[in-house]
């Protein structure tokens, strides 16, 4: 299959190897366990349950409202003990709403909406639906709710699904191991998707790093014509959504647009297993496969979690910590989150559990950047990060904006390969945020603005109105006395 | 575990430092020094580091002035790495005050008045080699003839002490001129090129070294062999140095074939003067050329016609410095103007159209 080059790009220390041959092990089930009822990109779910409610595994304890939005469900059987603000897996630390879910060890499914018996007979409506309700979120790490992705159909014309294998971040393997493990309910969960979105092919692309991957997956897709299964090149960040579309169909999605507007939607490959659970056997999102990894923890494992395992508690499952982290950081180690600590449960988005030791963070006092073009070189999305860091610096954020600040997807290879250690992503991120909020404010303004006026326009119509009334009840009055001039007049 | 100074990912880094930069780039001079030192014999050692240790302690001076840490700048590289092309730009028997001058002019005013590593729009060492020869054009242009070491009539250490501290030297005695010197003034009296170019060394001794000229440009191959070791390791890329090379190359060869006793050649442009040293170690310099691969290819035509003008035109026989401070000079501009295409815009920084819209 031909693959189209991608600028830029970095090869990373991948340091799959401590991983990549650990077959997935299920844990055992916690004590407790925390669940956020935000763990998707949108507006928050609804809390459904009340401090003392029993529930079943898989049943809903939190609604999704709103268009973008995913409900959140039991990952086991047990009792709601508690319903609280809670630390989230998040660098702010902040506090969610959490239901604290104690299990009562039974396992025990609630009752479950009926398999779709033939999904490829059943409209796409009803494929977004049970996707919908089963809480399916973008499992590589974006957790956008992958229902409302699924609907792009209606509006653009699609001919690709783009099943993402290429888990171009070191350390990660799980999404490795789902495709030798389960390479069947993978390409099932692509089908029904490609069913849902209407679009005739499927490609699979996976880095060249996972050749037993690629081999499974090329056995599965052997009997279907419209699945093919590309090989892209080890080069970070393949797995970006728009530069993976570019690499595997040649199409470049235009600024501030989707893939779809190419006709191609990307979906992971941990988020097509949990279609295919959902739609074969109506089992929603409860659990995922994360690769917890890194020099610091004692064994490195692919385990698969129930989600609102504490990561303490995940990582005591693999031994423990072996030495003091320097960093322990959910997904990867490029795009990854520091975590604020290890109380945080994992959610629908953890990919992984990184505990890094100093030497293989390799974090250093940033020193005066020597213009080496290093960071321009690498950039998968060519800008230039030397001149916008230097513009952010001072602050001068408009003037980085201009030069493509927004177009950057944070994917780290600049920070990553730069001699003098400057944390360039940082700076955009910041920059980005305070950007966002900027906008956010004007459209406030604007909004106040124009509803002030709004408000101007509506007393000075009234206004008007009252006058003109006023004016006519007084001509009526006028002409009421013109016509019979003693009418007021006192009696003589 | 760290999370009071919490920052955005990555939270990886390539084995990539300042340090190792630098170390590269001064390993890479290293065969091109020892054979200049052997060339030149012991004056030229003691010059070239007098010239490096100069700009050692201009760099310690300027950042006690600064009142900032001595570590990691000092340490970094950068500066031995200035005091090492400049000691490569000056005559092997410059005396000790040329040295000192031309390291009070590349650390102090051409680096740290603008603010340090990486803020400095000229390249630090030229501006101390120019500087110098608008200065001291004599000191400048007293090349000597090649004595190497252990050969019969070199000075050994104390002799050469005092040359270079003593002002000892009869340099009327031992002095040469290079090859682009000679053949610039052979023109000036009327002597064609076609002519006086037989009479300097031929490409074989040029490219070898033996030949008069600057400590550290006279050895082409050795200087080439560094160059490519450079961009074996990826320190550097081949854009600016080949297009440096090439437009030399070019330009000499098309004028020469049309007044060959006017122009030198195109391989006498290349192998002779700094060109090497040039086109892969200081026309290369991160801080003052442009970030962007299309931008350094510009960069690097730039440079090579400037030199060749400057070569052929100028009062001066060579171009080399003045070319890249001028180009130096044009690089906000170069960087302002030549950008990569964006991802999903067009050049212009529009977003693509989309199809069927």
């Amino acid at each position: 299959m031909r693959i189209f080059p991608v600028r830029g790009g970095v090869h990373l220390e991948y340091r799959k190897e401590l991983t990549s041959e650990k077959a997935i092990v299920a844990l055992p089930l916690p004590k407790i366990l925390l669940i956020p009822v935000q763990q998707h990109m949108g507006a928050p779910a609804i809390t459904m349950v009340k401090v003392g409610d029993s529930v079943g595994k898989g049943q809903v304890v939190a609604r999704g409202q709103g268009l973008v939005s995913a409900p959140v469900h039991a990952p086991t059987s047990g009792k709601v003990v508690e319903i609280e603000y809670i630390t989230a897996p998040h660098p702010s630390g902040l506090p969610q709403i959490t239901i604290v879910l104690e299990p009562d060890g039974l396992d025990q499914w609630a009752q479950l909406p009926d398999p779709i018996a033939d999904p490829f007979a059943a409209t796409p409506a009803a494929i977004r639906e049970r996707v919908a309700a089963s809480g399916i979120v973008g499992m590589g790490g974006a957790t956008f709710p992958s229902a409302v992705k699924l609907g792009l159909g209606a509006r653009n014309k699609l001919d690709t699904l783009l099943l993402n294998g290429a888990e171009c971040e070191p350390y990660l393997t799980c999404d490795d191991r789902l495709m030798r493990e389960h390479a069947e309910e993978v390409l099932d969960g692509a089908r029904i998707m490609a069913h849902a979105l209407g679009t005739a092919q499927i490609i699979v692309a996976i880095e060249g790093n996972k050749p037993e991957a690629l081999a499974s997956m090329t056995k599965a897709a052997a009997g279907f014509a419209n699945i093919s299964v590309a090989t892209v090149p080890v080069q970070y960040p393949m797995g970006a959504e728009r530069h993976l579309t570019l690499a595997v169909t040649g199409r470049e999605t235009p600024a501030r647009k989707l893939t779809a507007d190419v006709g191609v939607v990307v979906h992971n490959v941990a988020t097509a297993k949990a279609v295919h659970h959902a739609v074969r056997f109506g089992r929603p999102l409860v659990s995922r496969v994360v690769t917890v990894s890194g020099h610091a923890v004692a064994e490195a494992k692919n385990v698969e979690v129930p989600l609102g395992t504490k990561v303490a508690d995940l990582l005591a499952f693999c031994g423990g910590l072996s030495s003091p982290p320097a960093r322990v950081i959910s997904g990867g180690p490029m795009m990854g989150q520091p975590l604020p600590s290890l109380e945080v449960p994992v959610v629908k988005g953890t990919s992984g559990i990184l505990a890094l030791t100093a030497w293989e963070s390799n974090e250093a006092p940033a020193q005066p950047c020597i213009r080496c073009g290093n960071c321009v070189n690498v950039c998968p999305c060519g800008l230039v990060p030397v001149e916008m860091a230097a513009f952010v610096r001072n602050e001068k954020l408009e003037n980085a904006a201009q030069i493509g600040l927004m177009d950057c997807v944070s994917c780290g290879g600049c920070s990553y390969i730069c001699p003098s250690h400057i944390p360039l992503v940082h700076y955009f991120n910041y920059a980005k945020g305070r950007l966002n909020a900027m906008d956010r404010d004007r459209r406030k303004r604007d909004l106040v603005k124009t509803l002030v006026e709004a408000r101007g326009a509506r007393l000075e119509k009234q206004a008007q109105a009252r006058k003109e009334a006023a004016a006519a009840a007084a001509a009526a009055a006028a002409a009421a006395q013109a016509a019979n001039p003693d009418a007021n007049r006192p009696n003589p | 575990m760290n999370t009071a100074a919490q920052r955005s990912a990555p939270f990886a880094h390539a084995p990539t430092s300042i340090q190792n930069t630098m170390s590269t780039v001064l390993l890479a001079l290293i065969p091109a020094t020892l054979f200049d030192a052997w060339l030149f014999g012991w004056p030229a050692i003691v010059m070239f580091l007098t010239t490096v240790g100069s700009c050692l302690a201009a760099e310690a001076a300027c950042l006690h002035l600064g009142k900032r840490p001595l570590q990691p700048t000092l340490f970094d590289g950068s500066a031995a790495l200035t005091g090492w092309l400049l000691a490569m730009s000056l005559p092997p028997w410059s005396p000790w005050w040329i040295s000192v001058i031309g390291a009070i002019f590349s650390i102090c005013l051409a680096k740290h008045v603008f603010g340090g590593l990486g803020q400095n729009p000229f390249n630090p060492a030229m501006v101390g080699r120019i500087a110098l020869l608008v200065s001291f054009p004599l000191q400048m242009t007293s090349f000597i003839a090649p004595r190497p070491l252990m050969s019969a009539g070199a000075p050994g250490l104390g002799e050469s002490l005092a040359i270079i501290f003593g002002g000892h030297a009869n340099l009327d005695g031992i002095s040469a001129a290079s090859a682009l010197g000679y053949v610039k003034t052979e023109l000036s009296r009327g002597i064609p090129v076609s002519e006086s170019a037989s009479h300097v060394p031929n490409l074989m001794d040029m490219a070898m070294g033996m030949h008069p000229g600057s400590f550290g440009e006279t050895s082409a191959l050795l200087i080439l062999a560094g160059g490519l070791f450079l961009l074996a390791r990826r320190v550097i890329s081949w854009h600016i140095p080949v297009a440096v090379i090439a437009t030399l190359f070019f330009m000499g060869s098309v004028f020469s074939a049309v007044d060959p006793g006017r122009f030198t050649s195109g391989s006498f442009q290349v192998f002779s003067g700094a060109t090497f040293l040039g086109a892969f170690f200081i026309a290369t310099d991160y801080v003052t050329s442009p970030v962007s691969k299309p931008g350094q290819l510009v960069f690097g035509f730039g440079v090579g016609l400037l030199t060749w003008v400057i070569r052929s035109f100028a009062g001066y026989p060579e171009g080399m410095a003045f070319a890249v401070l001028l180009m130096n000079a044009l690089t906000p501009l170069i960087d302002h103007h030549i950008r990569p295409r964006a991802f999903g815009r067009t050049r212009k920084g529009d977003p693509l159209p989309v199809k069927g819209e």
